[in-house]
């Protein structure tokens, strides 16, 4: 039974591989990058780039994307690299035109205090539903023993 | 009490997933409200002697269309845009972006142009500064010169009803 229950399972998960989109593998991108002239900021950018969003196929990497404005929004930050700026202006550059949504790591500010200390939250949750549950089995544990009643149980068991 | 718990989570989550349904992933939150529109001149089309600088605008309520020729949403817009072009409500300025193949001035001229200037910004340099993500992208821009609605996607007589004319009221155009 279970070898076939696999076969069937196994057949349902396949076209499933199949009709997701023939994403490159994650180095390919990284080769394809045009004007690599200078392999140092081509790096760089790589790296800065694969933390970022494209803004067009919105859950691909900077680095990813041959979304055209992916790629003249490298070639404004490999721009901005040869003009000498760190990464941390570059990103500044990038949040003041399309805000935070740029950055995969959303930074740790009022609005992103749930999503940050969110997992926490339900670390307590779980955390005092487990000790809720221990004590009430301990209670329940704690129950003090009728001595004759068992005596009386011990009798009947005997009598059989 | 606690037998309706499960149905209680699960009918929240069914809110969250049904309001995360009907979002719009394009209608991504826009930096520059409440900020002075980032300044630019660009040559105009059909005219590069002469150029557009939103300063040239200081003083008016007027709307930033981003489009394209290649772009068929903004096709869809067009007639809306002719529409309102006509009853003059408000000047609207047409940033022709990335128009590599040179067709803005000969469409213009085939089906009309709403816009009282057609900036043209061949390298998208300027629809970046302003956090284009892909046309049409419309901004509503205030006397001062100040960012006060961004729009992603087509105007359509309803977006113009709900979100346009009670900005434009309010910022007294």
């Amino acid at each position: 039974m279970k070898p076939f229950l696999m076969a069937i399972l196994l057949a349902l998960s396949l076209p499933v591989l199949a009709d997701s989109p023939a994403s490159p593998p994650a180095s390919a991108p990284k080769q394809a990058l045009p004007n690599a002239e200078d392999p140092v900021i081509e790096q760089r950018l790589v790296n800065l780039a694969e933390d970022l969003r494209c803004l067009v196929c919105q859950n691909e990497s900077l680095a990813g994307s041959h979304a055209e404005l992916a790629e003249d929004l490298r070639r404004e930050i490999r721009g901005q690299m040869k003009a000498g700026k760190n990464d941390k202006e570059v990103i500044e550059y990038l949040t003041t035109r399309y805000g935070d949504f740029v950055l995969y790591r959303p930074p740790f500010k009022p609005v992103t205090y749930l999503l940050w200390l969110g997992p926490l939250l339900f670390l307590a949750i779980g955390a005092a539903a487990w000790y809720a549950t221990l004590r009430r089995r301990r209670a329940a544990q704690s129950i003090p023993v009728d001595e004759k009643k068992l005596a009386a149980a011990a009798q009947l068991l005997d009598e059989k | 009490m606690k037998r309706w718990l499960p149905l209680v989570l699960f009918v929240v989550l069914v809110g969250f997933f049904a309001k995360g349904l009907f979002l719009n992933p394009r209608e991504v939150p826009s930096p520059f409200i409440g900020r002075t529109a980032p300044a630019f001149t660009l040559p105009l089309v059909g005219n590069a002697s002469a150029s557009f600088s939103p300063a040239d605008m200081k003083g008016r309520v007027w709307m930033l269309n981003v489009w394209a020729p290649w772009c068929v949403s903004c096709r869809q817009e067009h007639g809306f845009l002719m529409q309102l072009a006509q009853s003059g409500t408000v000047p609207i300025v047409g940033l022709n972006w990335k128009d590599k193949d040179r067709e803005a001035a000969q469409l213009l001229a085939q089906t009309g142009s709403p816009y009282v200037a057609v900036p043209e910004d061949l390298d998208g340099r300027v629809g970046i500064d302003y956090g284009v993500t892909g046309t049409p992208e419309t901004y509503i821009i205030d006397k001062e010169g100040i960012v006060r609605l961004k729009h992603v996607g087509p105007i359509s007589p309803e977006v113009w009803k709900d979100k346009f004319e009670p900005k434009l009221k309010e910022l007294g155009a």
